[in-house]
């Protein structure tokens, strides 16, 4: 039974039992820290093209329900876990997620060492994996194979994960904005927490040009989280969208490509953040927020000053406390803002919440 | 937001003597927080009248007060001190309870000392209940939040709780306001139950005021660790999930963190439910823990209730997380922000962060039923474990398993060998919650329950029902291989089985079976506690054994000694021992060694990983030991390994060890074995001259009687080889003996001693380098000998001996020391009956009084212990100052403070025990009162333990016709205080023809008057009575419950009415009255103590 692998480009392998489908995949490998919600993580599009190791021991405990996942398929490359539930235990599940994961073809394996894995990567960075469930070949020649899969720098993957056709969220209750969200990997959730705000959301597709959005007279402008590397987006929507003026509001994928726009450079971390308990700081207030993370790039630029952008004066508006990477950027005159964390928090913390506030403000006072 | 400037002397509050629900989890933080806030530059005073305390040690303050933790002490305290603030949030409900009652009698307002930690209004909302369900209505209103408490209605008379019953319906909570550990709280299924239970809780509420509210047994519960900083900022720390559904006492159900059958849309819900509570109740300066209860078929979530306090689960979360939740709540009291406190562990990254753990935890609690018997055993809301231990382990089956045999008894983890009962049978069992039901439910499926009978029977979560059924699949597959191949001990190990457990499936040894891993390279690997599940380098090593990949275990350069602690906190072994280890550990460190504690109690100091160079949160078994000593020596010499410190559970690991070839320090095994054994340490005493009482040992009955028969009644009879004076009891008579000797086991031989009554008994603690003894303390006991050491008051110096009995008693103590072949410590009790000192027994180890020797005579014992086993003599430790230049414990100056050390029993947590004290140990904590004179350190030793003693009222007397010539002093003495002496006939008569005026009062057994005369239970019970001396008629210890004194106790108990037992203890008691009414009771720090002794 523990017949399956777990190869690294570097040629370490961990043995296992295969979970989920049978058969053979590759990503790049990172690891998840959250002690909760595989269900919305496995479901998260920027997880495209990565297999996904947890650290938390047990999962698959709750099961699978129809509620929480965050996009209509799993979209991790892999999963890694240690101790595979073997029941399901929830009020709301209605599957196994040993069944969820072999209906969507996903292939996992279940092995001891994650937390040598999750030690291994944190020294020497984030690289590229295969799982394998039943090898024919040599650990050598895996590893030669893993080696001759695509690396995620430079992969420009949003338009693999992003709706094909623009569809609309309805604004929960009273419509008070309307909202072109361009997705480039987005979560269910995103849309859902500025509908409950009374925004129309119209999700149009990663390719959007600047007419698709003005087509929808937006109040604001959203780019969404999203996988692959933001060096290799194309950011002139974005950057006409500022040029014009409109309140525009960026997560994750999002943020990086608002850096861009603004002229900084993004750079791979060695292994990412990707857990529901970062430490935020908001620098305008002091706060501190724990906040859900998903990335493997980051802006570069200066903190603690102001500096000068294509569209006036920018600052750095969050900062994470472990690493001092920069986890927010804003105009100066608050017209357009992003973050590089997850305000709409599905799985993670709702601290960050407010920053759909903030966006809805920002509209509101253009719309004045 | 840096430290407060404007504050420079702080007041702490510890948590006092060691009671179920208030253990050493407040020593731990209450240490934690001394510490932070002496490096931070304040001046600490503290006050706490458990002299077992690491944080009463003098160097953890600047002024420490072990003094009673009343408002009337405290604010002695305060008038001389004058601190700038108190910090009340660390020392449990007796703190908080302490700091409230100074601010309502307008103390702090008086000497303008401010309230940091938590301000009034915030420990009003959430410790009232009706003002904490305002809260969570308010949040879930207010923020659309899924919060919602449950039904409920709050009472302060009888007559409003029938009424209330009426409107919720049967079965109901019942929980009094104000308590601790959930005293007076309980189910009532009917209007009886409902009558006894709020009766109960009406009276034990501080402000007559129970809570009635809808059933929510069965439903899932946990427990969230919250912390929060002035500038709002708020962090999760930790969850927790009881397997107990409610129902069961968080502290007496087995939990689990972090909580692993939620989704993180109902986690998210609980998070945000308890963030807007915290902000609600306005705790702003530190940690609360709040509790939730999760119907498991709708998800409808109640919240509970909240401690807006540092409490027993903030202790578990915080060694389950690495978090350490008191130490950052000191230092937000005085002003940091979360963002600038740094992470110890990571040292990198902050504290404004929530740990995250790709490991599991497991909490399971450890009982002392079998110390009281008649006590009811079912598990309730009424807190009765009076320990637990914890354990770490990559999965949930492996922390398990390593939970379960960290309890140490017989019977606690998972058995596949021998006979099992009908399945019905268990499954019936497993309805009721009770100590041990996890075992009861997995002999359940091993005698085939199935899983969904298993959830029929106890509510328990599927899911952890299951890792039960996969570990008896396991523990199947592993009896049926034919054999023991590596992937099947691998597979075993996985799910932590203990080499014993492979031993017993397979029926093979368990030697045999280390034999063969260890062979098959099979070992377990050691995994850092590092608050990140592996996302950033851990700097502090707290460590944790697993079968899994690879070793985290730090190279070490200095010379490794370990200390092994003592393991959950029982009867007989407490915090004293982790004391002694804690010493340990803080001095050889500082000697140059590297210290390695290992031990798997969540409420001790040793488990800080703080307290050690390296800390291993281990089970204390011989596998456990070996592993962790194998994995130290692959990083270094480990030159020591220390058993002397830890009480029983390392002493029993000595010769395996030994054996082993681990370099075992101090006493040698062989040493301990003499002091042991009966013949052989017979002989040692016969060599050094010493009596000992006649002994025999018996087999039969009637061997058993031809020994009493030569010796002569009364005889003391035990097991041989008992702990904490279990199954022992004093015989006056042949029928009782036949008894006694018909109930025990066959086949285990019987101890048989003469009993020296009216003798005074004496323990000594001594540290021995082989050539030359220190005399630690010499104590007499108040009580007179019978009483378990354990269990008796008793004053140092001695007040009734003189200076040549101390010279005995110092020769036959070193008689004994150079015969047993002591290196360390020795404990040995003596009785002194007509002048001839008898040797009762000698323990060559730290004893429970290492600490109270240690703070009443200002010696460090157990520190100099440590060094001596380590090589050092008596002679280089007087040279350094460690120990006195000359003198030592048995020479104390005439005008010595007395100290007197008062044991702190559990009878109010066991309605129908009587509490007559014998030779079986039952305390579960103490406390200490000084003063220049005797008779005020005992009343304040009563003042610590039980409340205060009165002044004036009325006194009940009834005694044993033994006692009643040395009664009658004391009582004249009450009588001319101006208490009113009420009696029973026999004792009013005595009294009377002495010129006493007693009143008489009806017996129990004489019922109601033909005038309605009450009895004297029904006037204890009416409040009429304020001090009760009863001494037990007939045989002691076996008292039943027909005997009229048992009635008189437990209504004592139930009104919490001083009761004194002893005509010794009535003796104590008066003198300690006379002298509060004189007046003038003063507080005197140890340091100033300290000054006076040693200059």
């Amino acid at each position: 039974m523990s017949n399956a692998v777990l190869v690294l480009e570097d040629g370490r392998v961990f043995h296992g039992i295969p979970y989920g489908a049978e058969g053979e995949t590759f990503g790049e490998m990172v690891f998840n820290t959250g002690m909760t919600g595989y269900q919305e993580t496995l479901t998260d599009p920027s997880y495209h093209r990565q297999i996904v190791a947890m650290t938390a021991p047990h999962i698959g405990n709750t099961g699978v329900n129809d509620e929480d996942p965050e996009s209509s398929k799993v979209w991790v490359a892999g999963y890694v876990v240690r101790e595979p539930s073997r029941v399901v235990s929830n009020w709301r599940a209605n599957r196994s997620l040993d069944d969820y994961l072999k209906e969507q073809g996903v292939v996992g394996i279940a092995i001891t060492g994650t937390r040598a894995l999750t030690r291994h990567l944190r020294e020497r960075g984030a690289m590229r994996a295969g799982i394998f469930t039943a090898p024919s070949e040599p650990v050598e020649a895996l590893v030669e194979r893993v080696r001759r899969s695509p690396a995620m720098e430079g992969a420009d993957l949003a338009a693999e994960v992003a709706t094909r056709e623009p569809y609309v969220v309805p604004a929960i209750g009273e419509k008070r904005f309307t909202v072109a969200a361009v997705d480039l990997g987005i979560k269910g959730m995103t849309p859902h927490r500025m509908a409950e705000r009374g925004c129309e959301v119209h999700v149009l597709p990663a390719t959007a040009s600047f007419e698709d959005v003005m087509a929808v007279a937006p109040d604001g402008v959203f780019f969404s989280n999203g996988p692959g590397d933001p060096a290799t987006a194309d950011v002139t929507t974005l950057r006409e969208v500022l040029g014009a003026g409109i309140p525009f509001f960026g997560i994750c994928f999002g943020n990086q490509l608002f850096g861009r726009a603004l002229g900084l450079p993004t750079y791979k971390l060695r292994y990412g953040h990707r857990g529901v308990n970062q430490p935020v700081q908001d620098v305008r207030t002091g706060k501190v927020e724990i906040s859900a993370h998903n990335h493997g790039f980051a802006v570069q630029a200066p903190l603690g000053e102001p500096f000068d952008t294509p569209y006036g004066r920018a600052e750095v508006s969050h900062v994470n406390l472990n690493d001092q990477c920069v986890e927010g950027l804003r105009l100066l005159d608050g017209r357009a803002f992003s973050v590089q964390y997850h305000p709409e928090a599905a799985a993670g913390p709702h601290d960050a919440a407010y920053l759909f506030d903030e966006f809805c403000e920002v509209m509101s006072r253009a719309q004045a | 937001m840096p430290k407060r400037e404007d504050i420079r002397s702080i007041l702490v509050i510890g948590s006092g003597p060691i009671v179920i629900g208030q253990a050493c989890e407040f020593d731990y933080s209450g240490t934690q927080a001394c510490r932070v806030l002496r490096a931070e530059g304040f001046r600490v005073i503290l006050v706490n009248s458990n002299p077992a305390t690491i944080m009463t040690d003098p160097e953890f303050a600047d002024a420490t007060y072990v003094e009673p933790i009343t408002p009337e002490f405290v604010e002695k305290i305060i008038a001389k001190e004058r601190p700038d603030a108190l910090l009340p949030t660390l020392g449990g409900q007796t703190a908080l309870n302490t700091a409230v009652a100074l601010h309502e009698a307008g103390v702090l307002e008086r000497y303008d000392v401010e309230l940091i930690g938590a301000d009034f209004d915030a420990i009003q909302a959430g410790e009232n209940r009706e003002r904490f369900k305002e809260i969570v209505a308010k949040v879930a209103r207010e923020q659309g939040l899924n919060a919602e408490s449950a039904r409920s209605v709050v009472c302060h008379t009888m007559d409003e709780c029938v009424a209330a019953a009426g409107e919720l319906g049967y079965p109901l909570v019942v929980r009094p306001s104000f308590t601790m550990g959930g005293v007076g709280s309980g189910f009532a299924y009917d209007e009886d139950d409902l009558r006894r239970i709020a009766g109960a809780g009406l009276d034990a509420s501080p402000t007559t005021e129970v809570l009635l509210e809808e059933s929510i047994l069965g439903w899932k519960e946990y427990e969230l660790e919250v912390m929060r900083d002035k500038a709002d900022n708020v962090v999760i720390v930790c969850s927790i999930e009881n397997i107990d559904p409610m129902g069961v006492h968080t502290g007496d159900s087995v939990t689990v963190a972090p909580a692993l059958t939620l989704t993180d849309r109902e986690y998210q819900n609980m998070r945000d439910v308890a963030i807007a509570v915290i902000r609600e109740v306005g705790v702003d300066t530190g940690g609360c823990n709040i509790q939730f209860a999760v119907n498991p078929s709708s998800g409808r979530m109640i919240v509970i209730e909240m401690n807006p306090r540092v409490s027993r689960s903030s202790a578990l979360a915080s060694k389950a997380t690495g978090f350490p939740i008191a130490k950052i709540a000191a230092k937000l009291a005085i002003g940091y922000t979360l963002d600038e406190i740094p992470n110890d562990i990571t040292k990198e990254t902050p504290a404004s962060f929530e740990p995250t753990l790709d490991y599991i935890v497991v909490k399971v609690p450890r009982f002392a039923f079998e110390k009281f018997r008649g006590a009811d055993q079912t598990l309730t809301t009424h807190m009765k474990s009076v320990g637990e231990a914890m354990a770490i382990g990559r999965s949930f089956p492996e922390a398990l398993q390593k939970a379960l045999r960290s309890l140490e008894k017989k019977g606690s983890s998972f058995s596949w060998a021998g006979h099992v009962a009908p399945k019905q049978e268990l499954l019936d069992d497993c309805r009721t919650p009770h100590d041990g039901r996890l075992r009861t439910m997995q002999q359940a499926i091993r005698a085939g329950a199935t899983a969904e009978e298993l959830f029929d029977s106890t509510n328990i979560d599927p899911w952890f029902i299951d890792q039960l059924m996969l570990l008896d699949e396991e523990a199947r597959a592993l009896g049926e291989a034919p054999e023991l191949t590596r992937e099947a001990l691998e597979r075993a190990k996985h799910l932590g089985f203990s080499d014993a457990q492979i031993g017993e499936i397979r029926s093979m040894d368990e030697t045999r079976v280390r034999d063969l891993r260890h062979a098959l390279g099979l070992r377990p690997v050691y995994n850092t506690v590092d608050t990140c599940a592996a996302e950033f380098a851990a700097k502090t090593p707290y460590l944790y054994s697993t079968y899994d990949e690879e070793s985290e275990v730090p190279h070490g350069d200095r010379p490794k000694v370990l200390i092994l602690g003592s393991g959950p906190n029982r009867i007989g072994q407490g915090i004293e021992f982790d004391y002694a280890c804690v010493h340990a550990s803080f001095e050889l460190s500082r000697a140059g060694f590297e210290t390695v504690m290992v031990n798997c109690n969540p409420e001790t100091v040793s488990t800080d990983y703080d307290t050690s160079d390296r800390l291993y949160f281990e089970p204390l078994t011989l596998e456990d030991v070996l592993e962790v000593v194998h994995a130290e020596q692959q990083t270094g010499p480990v030159v020591g390994v220390i058993v002397q410190l830890g009480g029983q559970t390392p002493l029993g690991l000595a010769q395996a060890l030994k054996d082993a070839g681990v370099p075992v320090v101090g006493t040698s095994p062989e040493s301990i074995h003499l002091a042991e054994e009966r013949g052989a340490f017979g002989r040692v005493l016969a060599e050094a001259g010493l009596p000992a009482p006649k002994h025999g040992t018996a087999l039969t009955v009637a061997e058993a009687l031809a020994i009493a028969d030569e010796i002569g009644y009364p005889v003391l009879v035990r097991p041989s080889y008992v702990l904490g004076g279990a199954g022992m009891a004093i015989v006056y008579d042949d029928e009782t003996l036949t008894t006694y000797m018909a109930a025990q086991e066959g086949g285990h031989p019987v101890l048989v001693d003469k009993f020296l009554d009216e003798a005074i008994e004496i323990d000594v603690d001594a540290l021995f380098d082989g050539e030359e003894l220190y005399l630690g303390g010499v104590m007499e006991h108040i009580e007179e000998a019978g009483i378990h050491s354990g269990d008796s008051a008793c004053a140092l110096p001695p007040i009734t001996l003189g200076g040549n009995d101390i010279k005995r008693i110092r020769a036959a103590t070193e008689g004994i020391a150079r015969g047993v072949g002591v290196r360390g410590l020795l404990n040995v009790q003596y009785a002194m009956a007509a002048g001839v000192l008898y040797v009762l027994e000698a323990n060559p180890r730290a004893s429970r009084t290492v600490p109270f020797v240690s703070k009443a005579t200002a010696v460090p014992l157990a520190k100099a212990a440590a060094r001596v086993m380590m090589g050092a003599t008596v002679a280089e430790l007087r040279a350094e100052g460690m120990l006195p230049a000359t003198g030592d414990g048995g020479t104390l100056p005439l005008d010595a403070s007395i100290a007197v050390k008062e044991a702190v029993l559990p009878f109010n947590r066991f309605r129908g025990v009587d509490i007559v004290l014998g030779p079986e140990m039952r305390s579960t904590g103490e406390v200490m009162g000084i003063d220049e004179f005797f008779g005020i350190a005992y009343a304040k030793s009563q003042a610590g333990a039980y409340g205060e003693l009165p002044t004036k009222g009325r006194a009940f007397v009834s005694v044993a016709n033994r006692d009643k010539r040395s009664m009658i002093f004391p009582v004249r003495a009450l009588a001319d205080l101006g208490f009113e002496i009420l009696a029973t006939e026999g004792t009013a008569e005595v009294l009377r023809r002495n010129g006493v005026h007693a009143k008489i009062v009806r017996k129990q057994s004489e019922g109601t008057g033909p005038d309605g005369e009450p009895t004297i239970v029904q006037r204890i019970l009416d409040g009429e009575v304020d001090l009760i001396v009863n001494t037990p008629f007939g045989s002691p210890g076996q008292s039943g419950p027909r005997l009229d004194g048992y009635d008189i106790r437990t209504a004592a108990v139930l009104r919490g009415i001083p009761c004194i037992t002893t005509v010794q203890g009535l003796a104590a008691a008066a003198a300690g009255i006379q002298a509060i009414v004189r007046g003038d009771v003063g507080v005197r720090s140890l340091q100033e103590h300290a000054r006076a002794l040693r200059g």
